[in-house]
């Protein structure tokens, strides 16, 4: 979440949301979230597990380029 | 009965030296519904983390009469904080942060207030040529 979060301040083009799971069992059914912390970029590129930073950018890069 | 004992709020407290710039919290809540007690949870937590510095506000709203202030925030689930420093930054939570996902709220406070991200040059010169808008959906649990 850190990272999302610092992402949000570093650009006015990102938006970062930190949801409990447990909380709201509807988006996480329609977010399939089985396992957490579970990221969901743009609804299109979605992983588990924390990642170091560049690769949590080029997963930003990748939903990003796959939503245009 | 409070969320933070007195070690906590030291502990906050310390953290909440770094702050600068004020930061405005504002919460989102029903009165009815399934989600009314979460969201008096929700509104306690906030409080007593916005009473441990004078940098900090709380702004309680409410989703179904304050629909304006939700659309243009982009809420539309209860309870939920905004976390809005010089200006809104688009940090977001979804849910009573208490747990795990308290250190992140003070985290989420601490950059919005200072507007200095913990990011290489790299990713912030990347994210700063972005040319589309990126939601990023974290879901954790409650620690």
């Amino acid at each position: 979440m850190r990272l999302a979060q610092h992402m949000s301040v570093a650009s006015d083009r990102v938006r970062s949301i930190a949801i409990e799971a447990t909380e709201f069992p509807d988006l996480s059914r329609a977010y399939q979230v089985s396992a957490v912390p579970k990221i969901v970029i743009n609804d299109r590129v979605q992983f588990e597990g924390a990642l170091p930073e560049a690769q949590f950018l080029a997963a930003v890069l990748q939903a990003v380029e796959e939503s245009a | 009965m409070a969320f933070l004992n007195a070690s906590d709020e030291q502990e906050v407290r310390n953290q909440f030296e770094r702050l600068q710039e004020p930061v405005k919290l504002v919460v989102f809540s029903q009165s009815l519904g399934g989600a009314a007690d979460l969201c008096r949870e929700n509104e306690q937590l906030v409080r007593e983390v916005a009473d441990l510095s004078d940098k900090l506000s709380v702004e309680i709203l409410n989703l179904a009469i304050d629909r304006e202030r939700a659309e243009a925030y982009g809420v539309d689930q209860v309870p939920a904080i905004v976390v809005e420093g010089a200006r809104d930054y688009g940090l977001r939570f979804y849910g009573v942060p208490s747990g795990y996902e308290f250190g992140n709220l003070i985290d989420a406070i601490i950059v919005a207030s200072t507007g200095e991200p913990d990011l290489s040059d790299d990713t912030k010169a990347s994210l700063s040529a972005l040319a589309d808008d990126v939601d990023i959906k974290v879901f954790s649990t409650p620690g």
